[in-house]
């Protein structure tokens, strides 16, 4: 079950406690006591995030540039943990199976050429046969067709869920980190009252009134209960960049809160957001799974996992070859994107090194 | 400590009423509760009428919150459509889905804290390794998968337990829907055990210990362990309130009659006193077990304190 992740416990290496439906720990920053308000989060005292480090001057050594496409101004953060990603084996694997799930979401023909609604009743629930290597679903559908075209369903809530919650939440959460003041205040209450709603329970009340099955609904609502994780995150990373000399020199010579923001915040704070969106892109398209396959999220006749697992839960003693390719599918590509995610964790977060 | 207790009961009086009405307004306002009174069929219109007077659905949504929130603190949740008081199908449910969520969180404790610091004694080695990537495909899985496939394996196949499970749900049938529900748990449990220990066996009270010639099991259990089960702990507390709400999906599939089934009928059958009702408990649950294990935490960390 997928749920949004937590900022009270190291996130650095527990990718995300999840609670299966509901509950997200109140996060200290917002209401808890060990920090002052307004004062660092809890992470940034005497840790160093990878978000802190500064394009070091003596990073530009030649001796020091092995490898990586040499930066004129030496190896920052992104040139830094690029130069990790492309020698990480998990990274390459995960990018690959990324790569491979968003072509044949954008051209399913390429590897299926059958069409996913066309059934043949005489052959329902037939295991494989010559040219329909999964078998035939209760419909005399071919499992391998509605495989391969269910994962744009799934592909396109999870990005798009994971871009809007994203931008939402980091503009938000931005915002009041950088400001403070009551417009902080009152975002850490409606944070919390979205996380006090265990995100099952509202996708199932929220989505069983909608009657359109398009993905935009459920990716509405992802949105909705999601942008408050990433707008704490945001928040907190502010907070901690905003401290610098740096900003305090940018604030210095002239620079305006927009330009201070976007110039010299934005680049440095960016880091934390971009590991928690992708961790979170892989417990999105979970979640939509298991809205659909609760009979709220989409419906048919789009194609998609959850639908598809949900009409072959009921059938798995006698064709338990429906579940298991659509089931495998997905738990692969959520594999994907929470590995993709660790491993930028791990490069861009050198304490664990 | 008695002074932030009584401003954290405070603060979550906002929450409390904000998630309540966010929940009351989606089920009051998005759908419409006499219609579904109604079922397939069209109410007559002067009846609708009368019942919109009768259970105040004609004001406005404000005072319809008051009104409801004020009935539910004075005990009163209202009735189902059929009939039945709110209250009773909660004493039904309540104790079922807690001792399901026992039987989790028991789970998720022994296997994931044992994990956990096996792994992160022998960092970077075999079994480390493979721990970790263990705990990834677990978190990958998702629940309805992993649940529909161990009930087919353990419930028909092999026969190691029954598939479904009998209204009075007893504790020996609740192991197997138990694991199911602990299992992504147990994935976080593992992983945050392990960060743990890897971060506090570099500390110097360690490096003390075993200067001072005590043999392992003894660093491991009484220095090394304390510590580092303090964040699991406090994860466990949140995780508790967390699996009673989520346990929607592993009741269905295992037919349990706990909070997520009685949940998920009143949802479907728009059953809106149930379904609010239900919601406002869980909601208490939650932000009671945050509080407490904000508190626990001060216990068991001597270093931190609340002014």
């Amino acid at each position: 079950m997928p749920e949004p992740f937590d900022t009270r416990y190291d996130t650095t290496e527990a990718i995300a406690p999840p609670g299966s439906g509901g509950g997200r720990p109140v996060d200290p920053t917002a209401s808890g006591p060990r920090t002052p308000k307004g004062g660092p989060p809890p992470k940034g005292g005497p840790r160093r995030g990878p978000w802190r480090r500064l394009p070091l001057p003596w990073r530009g050594e030649p001796g020091r540039r092995s490898g990586g496409p040499a930066a004129p101004t030496g190896r920052g953060l992104w040139t830094d943990a690029w130069h990790d990603l492309r020698r990480n084996p998990i990274f390459v694997a995960s990018a690959l199976i990324i790569l491979f799930l968003v072509v044949i979401a954008i051209w399913p023909q390429l590897i299926a050429s059958g069409n996913p609604y066309h059934g043949d009743l005489a052959r329902a629930q037939d295991g494989p046969a010559p040219g329909h290597p999964f078998g035939y679903d209760l419909q005399g559908r071919d499992v391998y067709t509605r495989t391969v075209y269910g994962a744009r369903a799934s592909i396109t809530v999870g990005i798009c869920a994971t871009l809007g919650a994203a931008l939402l939440g980091s503009v938000l959460g931005g915002l009041a980190g950088y400001f403070g003041g009551w417009w902080d205040a009152l975002l850490s209450r409606i944070a919390d009252v979205f996380f006090g709603i265990p995100i099952l329970l509202g996708g199932l009340v929220f989505l069983s009134v909608v009657t359109s099955g398009s993905v935009w609904p459920v990716v509405g609502f992802i949105v909705l209960l999601g942008w408050p994780q990433i707008s704490r995150i945001a928040r907190g990373s502010v907070v901690t960049v905003k401290e610098h000399d740096y900003v305090q020199a940018a604030r210095v010579l002239g620079a305006g809160s927009g330009r201070t923001l976007l110039r010299h915040i934005a680049p440095n704070a960016v880091a934390p957001v971009i590991v928690v969106a992708t961790i979170a892109l892989g417990t999105y398209i979970s979640l939509e799974a298991t809205l659909s396959f609760l009979g709220v999220g989409l419906k048919p006749p789009t194609v998609s996992w959850g639908i598809d697992i949900s009409s072959a839960a009921t059938q798995i003693r006698n064709a338990p070859h429906m579940l298991l390719w659509p089931a495998g599918a997905l738990s692969i590509t959520v594999l994907a994107f929470i590995m993709l995610g660790d491993a930028v964790r791990d490069a861009l977060d050198p304490k664990l090194r | 400590m008695g002074r932030y207790t009584l401003r954290r009961l405070l603060q979550m009086i906002p929450v409390f009423i904000g998630s309540t009405f966010l929940i009351f307004f989606m089920v009051y306002a998005l759908g419409d509760p006499v219609a579904a009174l109604f079922g397939d069929k069209a109410p007559d219109p002067a009846t609708a009428a009368r019942i919109r007077e009768d259970l105040y659905l004609d004001e406005p949504l404000w005072r319809q919150y008051a009104h409801y929130m004020g009935q539910i603190f004075s005990g009163h949740f209202g009735t189902a459509f059929n009939g039945q008081p709110v209250t009773e199908l909660m004493a039904s449910a309540f104790p079922v889905t807690l001792r399901l969520t026992l039987v989790a969180v028991a789970f998720e404790m022994a296997l994931g804290i044992t994990l956990g610091v096996l792994s992160g004694l022998r960092r970077g080695r075999g079994l480390d390794t493979s721990v970790l990537l263990l705990t990834l495909v677990v978190v990958s899985v998702p629940t309805f998968v992993s649940g529909t496939v161990l009930q087919y394996l353990f419930g028909v196949t092999w026969g190691w337990a029954r598939p479904s499970v009998s209204p009075e749900a007893p504790l020996n049938e609740l192991l197997l829907p138990g694991v199911v529900l602990g299992l992504v748990s147990l994935a976080y449990t593992t992983r945050l055990t392990r960060t743990s220990i890897v971060e506090n066996a570099r500390a110097d009270y360690v490096r003390t210990a075993v200067a001072k010639g005590l043999p392992r099991h003894r660093i491991v259990t009484r220095h090394l362990l304390r510590n580092s089960l303090i964040p699991v702990v406090t994860f466990i507390g949140t995780d508790i309130g967390a699996l009673m709400g989520g346990a929607i999906v592993t009741e269905r599939i295992f037919n349990i009659h706990g909070v997520g089934y009685q949940l998920y009928q009143g949802i479907l059958r728009q059953n809106s006193p149930t379904v609010v009702g239900f919601v406002t408990i869980l909601v208490i649950v939650f932000l009671l077990a945050n509080l407490l294990v904000d508190l626990l935490y001060a216990v068991l960390d001597p270093r931190i304190r609340y002014a």
